[in-house]
């Protein structure tokens, strides 16, 4: 079967100052996880565009990982926050297109959590991975004929 | 200014001041038994007596009490006044035949017996076997200085004494403790004025081992070397008296008023440097500490052997003799699954430095117990491979409990430490008289309030996280924000002076460099796009966005701008974006990642 051997693509928004530093602690502590999360390195998860999210799920990604400060530690004080009121949004919209809102995951992981960035992969690859290949294009066909 | 004469001596004085303090001015010594630099003139003792000449009449005076006058002769030492001192003296050795103070002066005037006997009366509530002289220092103390008002006289005649309302244990008494400090005979039995006895101040600098008062120099190489008030134990906050410490100060730099006060600095770096603090030894039972007098921690030894220590650099117990057999147990609170699992890094060193000094100091017999013995840094493997040599025991194993339990004679009044040699196999059981548990190191109290006042990220337990392990091991993620010493993580003295070096260095190219490089990712807001709705004004943390009322459009502040791109993401028209990390640029990104021929980096 296709879905044992189903290899979710996952998109990662990392903040440049927690998140990206615990995914490099994660590296540097040589710990194993999952390489289906490609990070890409935004200096504020405030940074993140929800076109950036469609634009992922639009062009293939199975899922998509946002990853800030904790609460209260953010880098510029409260851009954690704005991705925070963001992301219910976002997900409230991907459901409208038939996606699953588990596909979007916001998390924190601070500099110093290489460990629990590692443990988070694991658990949101396997996560996405449950769910099965997204097929963008199917399901916006889909919609569209139903419409 | 006054003339008199003293003693055949001219003296020249202030107006207003008593004939004893021109006379010891003059280095004339009158004999006093109830006068007290921070109490009024009382003359109830009488043993500073003169002969004063004024006016052709001469007449015995306390010279305590007596204000300086123009012309004045006195005489301290006549034939008459020195009967009278004899007399005194013989008196007071009638009344206090035990106190050390009042044989001394008694001996001055050489009295060594008295003629009469021990007054006959009641007692006193609070006084001790030594015996009051009814100099009333005491009850002035604390009714006119400390205005507490717990002591009084009572009696007449013979019957007189010092007591407490109805001899009964005071309700007002705040234990301070002044009037047994202050008393010449050292009568007054502290616990007969309340129940409580009054408890000495923990000097904290020694590890509690000696004690300090309230207006203390907090430590030997303080820097400035000047005293300091402690505002909770001192009396002058409670009572709003005393002030002793005032009256005293020739230099008159004691401001009670003084407030605590709050700085506001500007600065354009800071270095982090807020320490360690130990591990509490009280939170291991087995180990003793806290119940056995000689189970000391870390610190404790470390006062003990030092030459400006509580014992002047002597090793001692407890009870103040040498110890003939110590133990060290390493790795107390680190390397420990149920505490700090990281290694404090020092404690093994510092441990063997201890062995070093208690084998130089008292030759006694010490017993290491340590897990791995990490002596990593120059020479320190050198300086283990002396202590082996020297004689010191090293057993490989954890210590697993400390007790008096005794199972055989030699083990009688010792502590023993129980612990398994994994290099035998066995089961020790060692007595020793001294044990020393070197404790770990822990962050600082209230190293994550300052973490988040500065936003620093923490690793292992709250010690500061720094930008990158190798690369940058001082900087930390907040540009102008160093770190330095064991804030950010164990580290002994070189490596924290080695730190502290490279962060004021840091600082001060900051500083030095009179400009501040900005990275090239601050957002800017295309005039032509902008609509003007101010959203991105609103999401700005930073004020650094400005709004062009005349244009009607908003402008980046570059220099305000830290390049968040959160106005960007907000941006409902697409007029802001952010260098470098332009919207194009992050689809590319995302593109990249997603595009069919990266998919063999993602199957691995």
């Amino acid at each position: 079967m296709e879905e044992a051997s189903f290899e979710p693509k996952i998109v990662g928004f990392l903040c440049r100052w927690c998140s990206y530093t615990g995914a490099d602690l994660a590296g540097t502590s040589r710990v194993q996880y999952p390489s289906n999360v490609v990070a890409v390195r935004v200096m504020c998860s405030g940074r993140v565009d929800p076109t950036f999210v469609v634009k992922a799920f639009a062009d293939g990604a199975d899922g998509v990982l946002i990853a800030g400060c904790h609460p209260g530690d953010c880098h510029y004080l409260e851009g954690n926050y704005k991705a925070m009121r963001r992301v219910p949004m976002l997900k409230n919209l991907l459901s409208q297109f038939g996606i699953e809102p588990a596909r979007l995951r916001l998390e924190w992981v601070s500099a110093s959590e290489g460990e629990q960035f590692a443990a988070l992969v694991k658990e949101f690859t396997e996560q996405v991975r449950a769910l099965g290949p997204l097929r963008w294009e199917e399901r916006v066909a889909a919609l569209s004929e139903s419409a | 200014m006054i003339t008199l004469t003293i003693d055949g001596k001219t003296v020249r004085t202030e107006s207003g001041t008593t004939v004893l303090n021109a006379a010891r001015g003059a280095a004339i010594e009158i004999p006093t038994l109830c006068h007290h630099e921070s109490l009024p003139p009382y003359g109830s003792c009488r043993i500073c007596l003169v002969e004063v000449t004024q006016r052709g009449r001469t007449r015995l005076v306390s010279s305590c009490t007596l204000p300086v006058a123009e012309g004045m002769e006195v005489n301290t030492k006549s034939e008459k006044v020195m009967r009278i001192r004899r007399m005194l003296a013989e008196l007071f050795l009638a009344r206090c035949p035990d106190s050390k103070v009042i044989r001394e002066l008694a001996a001055q005037f050489n009295v060594t017996k008295s003629r009469f006997r021990k007054p006959v009366g009641e007692p006193s509530s609070i006084v001790g076997e030594e015996g009051c002289i009814l100099c009333g220092m005491c009850v002035r103390l604390c009714d006119d200085v400390l205005k507490i008002g717990a002591l009084s006289f009572e009696g007449r005649g013979g019957g007189r004494r010092v007591t407490t309302p109805f001899g009964e244990p005071s309700d007002v008494c705040m234990t301070c403790g002044a009037c047994s400090s202050i008393c010449p005979t050292g009568a007054i039995e502290h616990h007969r004025i309340w129940e409580h006895v009054p408890q000495r101040i923990p000097f904290e600098f020694e590890e509690g081992l000696t004690h300090r008062k309230p207006i203390y120099i907090p430590f030997a190489q303080a820097v400035p070397r000047v005293p300091v008030i402690d505002k909770h134990t001192c009396m002058h906050f409670k009572t709003n008296g005393c002030k002793v410490c005032e009256d005293n100060c020739e230099a008159k730099a004691i401001r009670h008023a003084q407030e605590d006060e709050m700085v506001e600095l500007d600065v354009g770096a800071i270095v982090v440097a807020t320490g360690f603090q130990l591990f509490d030894a009280r939170q291991l039972v087995r180990y003793g500490y806290g119940r056995f007098d000689n189970v000391l921690s870390a610190l404790e030894f470390e006062r003990i052997s030092h030459a400006s220590g509580p014992t002047g650099g002597k090793v001692l117990k407890k009870d103040g003799t040498p110890p003939q057999s110590v133990a060290i147990l390493h790795c107390i609170g680190s390397r420990d699954e149920n505490y700090q699992k990281y290694c404090s890094r020092v404690c093994c060193m510092y441990s063997l430095k201890f062995a070093h000094l208690i084998r130089e100091k008292t030759h006694a017999d010490v017993y290491n117990f340590y897990i791995d013995m990490r002596a990593f840094g120059k020479g320190y493997e050198e300086f283990y491979k002396r202590l082996l040599a020297e004689g010191v025991y090293f057993i490989r194993g954890k210590a697993a409990e400390v007790t008096d339990a005794a199972e055989s004679p030699e083990e009688k009044g010792k502590l023993i430490v129980i612990g398994e040699d994994t290099l035998l196999g066995l089961t020790r059981r060692i007595p020793v008289d001294m044990v020393i548990l070197s404790t770990g190191i822990k962050p600082a109290q209230g190293a994550e309030e300052l973490a988040r006042l500065l936003s620093l990220s923490c690793t292992q337990g709250q010690f500061y996280l720094e930008k990158h392990p190798k690369l940058a091991p001082v900087d930390t993620a907040s540009d102008g924000i160093f770190l330095a010493g064991a804030c950010q993580g164990p580290k002994d003295i070189p490596d924290a002076v080695a730190q502290g070096a490279a962060a004021a260095a840091g600082a001060l190219a900051l500083i030095d460099g009179g400009k501040v490089v900005l990275e090239p990712i601050t957002s800017e807001i295309d005039e032509k796009l902008c609509a003007g709705c101010k959203i991105c004004i609103a999401s700005c943390p930073y004020v650094a966005i400005e709004f062009d009322e005349e244009k009607k459009i908003s402008r980046v502040i570059e220099e305000l701008c830290k390049g968040c791109g959160t106005c960007v993401a907000a941006c409902p028209s697409g007029a802001a974006r952010q260098r470098n990390f332009e919207d194009v640029q992050i689809y590319a990104e995302i593109e990249g990642i997603l595009h069919p021929e990266t998919e063999p980096v993602l199957r691995e």
